[in-house]
This record gives structure tokens, sequence and C-alpha cells, in this order.
């Protein structure tokens, strides 16, 4: 299940929702959440702006979901991100994945939230104090 | 006509974020069709010149040689910085 959007989500409702959906197959869910930093690159940030590439950045992620489906037995997958204007301790992006075995819930999730950051056209523009300012590079994974 | 895009800073260094144009015939690949947009003047120069710049042809990520043809999408953004 893919999302992009500009409101927010409720992470434990997307969890209950996913448990109910997968009827006791799952054994296991692993999951990501993104929030907006406070400081970045040593300068406070006062809000986050996403934009993003309608229609192909929802063709991206469902490229990420398949292949996460192809690698791992998964039962089920959410992939959310948000769009728009966001203020620090903002939630910007949810990944799920529920699979019979931990492990194989594990490695789903971080691939997906690894290659979304790589691969789905997402930009963040950040307004600090001195000005607004496009981040520049991707986040160093890790 | 090619429909262009310009997204994120890109966009904002360019002033336009979509444009149409008619493709001229001696253009048939990205790498053509980037070096013609290019010498718009030394902001498209400099802006399309960046390597890291991606292009995608029908939203999807494409390399310089790709062909381009009448009716295409194409789009230059910079990398990108979601998650």
């Amino acid at each position: 299940m893919i999302r992009v959007q500009t409101e927010d989500f409720d992470p434990g409702a997307e969890l209950e929702q996913l448990r109910r959906n997968n009827g006791g197959k799952a054994g296991a869910v692993v999951s990501f959440m993104g929030l907006v930093r406070d400081l970045n690159e040593g300068d406070t940030i006062r809000q986050m702006t996403l934009e993003h590439y309608p229609g192909m950045t929802e063709k991206a992620l469902g490229i990420i979901e398949t292949t996460a489906r192809e690698r791992w037995k998964l039962t089920d997958v959410i992939i959310i991100h948000r769009i728009g204007p966001l203020a620090p301790d903002d939630r910007i992006v949810f990944v799920a994945a529920a699979s019979p075995h931990r492990k194989q819930a594990f490695h789903a999730c971080e691939y997906m939230i690894d290659t979304l950051k790589t691969d789905a056209p997402f930009w963040k523009k950040e307004a600090t104090a001195s000005g607004n300012r496009w981040v520049s590079t991707p986040p160093v994974i890790g | 006509m090619v429909q262009l895009r310009f997204f994120a800073s890109l966009r904002e260094t360019l002033g336009v974020g979509d444009e149409q144009v008619v493709l001229p015939d001696d253009i048939t690949d990205i790498s053509a069709l980037t070096g013609w947009l290019q010498e718009r003047n030394d902001i498209w120069h400099t802006a399309l010149g960046d390597s890291r710049v991606h292009v995608a042809v029908n939203q999807v990520l494409v390399k310089p040689d790709c062909a381009v043809n009448d009716g295409d999408e194409v789009a230059w953004f910079p990398p990108v910085t979601g998650g």
C-alpha cells in the first residue's frame, strides 16, 4: 500500500489495519518512521517543505514495493510519504513490512526506506533563520 | 510538442516548472535536447550542465543517450532528498 499525502498519518492505526489485513499470516511486522529534525548542518530548522513529482513518485514507490515483495516473503507492505510544509517533530515517512518471520521483515523494511531515499523523487527545502535552502545532498545512511 | 518539467532547486533557478516546446528536427536524444536548452543563456547552461542533474523521460530515469520523441514528457531534477 502506497500513499503520498499532505495530511498527517497515525502510525498506530496503520499498523493495526495491517495486522487485521494479515489475518494471522504475519508473525512479524517491522516499521520505520522518519521525523523532521529541529537541527540540520548546525542550523535551527523552522519549517521543511517536501516537493515531489506527481506520477513519477508513486511509480518509484511502487517499484520499491514490488522489488521488496520479490526479494522477501512479505504478507503486506506500507509506504506513506508526506508532502508540503512540515514542522520539526512532524512525521515525514512511514514504512512497514509484514512477514511470517522477523528477519525477512527487518531486511525488507531497511531496503524500502534506504531505496526510497535514493530512488524516489522527493526534495526537501529547509527554512532557517538565515533563509530558505534546498537540502542538496542525501543524508548519510546509517 | 514535448512537455518539459523542472523540479526543486532547478525549477527555482530556471524560473520555470512546466513548458511545452516543439522539438527541432535534429534533436533526437536527451543529450541534444539538454544542449539545445543550455543555449538559452548562462543560467540554463550552468544549471543543466551540472553532472548531478537527473533526467526522466515519461517518468522513468534515463541516460543522456535516451531517445526523445514528440509527445514525451521530459523532466530534469537534482538528486533526491526524501525520506
